[in-house]
């Protein structure tokens, strides 16, 4: 059998360069490209480490917003003050990946690429409204995160693609974002549903914008675009409430397995929007 | 290919080692170093038995290769004790009895280690939280919190 080589460029454009050889693979976090490795389901031809890339492990407030490298761990955005306070949702769902070890090396990039419909960030990141900044041998693109997933395992990432960083838009005042997910268990598991919700208010407490993000209840993570407009307009009462629930709950196709029921994770779908909606909205009015 | 000439720094040493790229940290610690005393439980980063610092933060050693640690600085478990003294996580292990088969034991260590260092007085919430990532099959987990805040009330006392 061929050695696997592996890659640990400095730059984008070398990145770029490696990984259009056939059989490459990203490393970052290598929470999950470690465990394919050993299981016998991959076998790259090389390892290309994109960790020696500033642009990857970076963390910038900008005039527009923050942009936060693909390869930044858990543990690492957890601890930068401004991002937590601006994004708590994100950095709530990200957190909730794996254990304090997964934490120190698991990242946002590695996260939404590995193309699980469970992935804990994707559905904060969706509500977020982050978006990807894509490098690959055409040259650097932009795309929504809501984008990029297809179905498990699978992304719109052409070969030799890789995301370079997200970018977080500054939100408008009155702005909050949160995640919420139900697992069986208290800790250490995968979602059987996930919610990420972001809403802004206006000063007189009535709701401009909100997006919801849904993840484990479909073959890939969803924007919903009809629970967020359930939103819009009112004061994000009961009745604004029960139509999001519904519209979540609706936008399922979820799996049926041991670990929920269709009808179940469908159900708690509506749950959850509504809950991640009601400490969204705390947060948007400084609660 | 040849194998990668990796140069590194385990436990304060300057060390240098041969290693495959599929190689994990936790197979070159084992099989290339001879520190045994980081253990495999699943190898696949479930179980924290593995559990080392890389550059001061807890990782698992079987989700890092062994090639990534080029440069960087690892703990492991045999640089807890300072020579024949044991470090007082470890010592408390042995008073509290917070062990039976062991193999779980330098993980939760290195682990207990890392949080007591940068939250000298954690909650017993904080301390299950913190050491979630890693299992026992033997103990039942309450000697091992037990054992952590123990040690941590006497760290903070030596202080
Ligand atoms: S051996 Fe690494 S986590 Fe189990
Ligand atoms: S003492 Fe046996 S696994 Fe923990």
């Amino acid at each position: 059998m061929e050695a696997i080589e592996y890659a640990r460029p400095n730059t984008i454009d070398d990145a770029v360069r490696r990984l259009g050889a056939a059989g490459a693979r990203v490393l970052a976090g290598g929470t999950d490209l470690l465990v394919q490795l050993r299981g016998g389901y991959t076998r790259p031809s090389v390892i290309v480490d994109i960790k020696g890339i500033s642009e990857l492990r970076r963390i910038e407030q900008t005039a527009s917003g923050f942009r936060v490298g693909a390869a930044v761990a858990g543990a690492e955005l957890g601890a930068h003050a401004a991002f937590a306070a601006q994004w708590p949702g994100v950095v709530e769902a990200f957190q909730l990946i794996g254990s304090t070890q997964i934490q120190g090396r698991a990242s946002l990039g590695g996260n939404l690429c590995n193309a699980s419909p469970a992935a804990d960030s994707v559905p904060a990141l969706i509500a977020a409204g982050a978006r990807c900044v894509i490098a690959g041998a055409g040259g650097t693109r932009e795309a929504a995160v809501e984008d990029i997933v297809t179905a498990p395992g699978k992304t719109t990432l052409a070969a030799g693609e890789f995301i370079v960083e997200f970018l977080f838009a500054t939100p408008p005042a009155k702005t909050g974002d949160a995640y919420l997910r139900f697992i069986p268990r208290t800790e250490m598991d995968i979602a059987v549903v996930g919610v990420g919700v972001c809403l802004t208010l206006d000063g007189s407490g009535v709701c401009t914008a909100a997006r919801v993000g849904l993840g484990a209840v479909a073959p890939r993570p969803l924007l919903v675009p009809a629970a967020g407009a359930a939103l819009v307009g009112t004061t994000v009462d009961d009745a604004a409430l029960a139509t999001l629930a519904a519209a979540a709950s609706a936008a399922c196709n979820p799996i049926d397995d041991k670990r929920g029921t269709i009808e179940y994770r469908t159900k708690v779908a509506g749950v959850l929007a509504r809950r991640a909606a009601v400490a969204a909205l705390a947060r948007a009015r400084g609660q | 290919m040849a194998k990668h000439h990796v140069s590194t720094t385990v436990n304060g040493d300057q060390v240098e080692f041969l290693c495959e790229t599929q190689q994990t940290l936790l197979d070159v610690l084992r099989d290339e170093l001879e520190l045994t005393g980081t253990k495999e439980g699943c190898g696949t980063g479930d179980c924290g038995a593995c559990s080392v610092m890389l550059d001061g933060r807890l990782v698992c050693a079987c989700l890092v290769l062994g090639v990534e640690a080029e440069g960087h600085s690892i703990t492991t478990i045999e640089g807890v004790a300072k020579g024949n003294d044991l470090h007082p996580i470890q010592q408390q292990f042995l008073d509290d009895a917070a062990l039976q088969c062991g193999i779980c034991t330098p993980g939760f260590i290195v682990a207990a280690k890392a949080l007591l260092e940068q939250n000298p007085d954690p909650t017993e919430t904080e301390v299950r939280f913190w050491l979630a990532g890693n299992l026992c099959r033997c103990t039942g987990y309450d000697k091992i919190i037990r054992a952590v805040m123990n040690a941590a009330a006497k760290m903070r006392e030596e202080a």
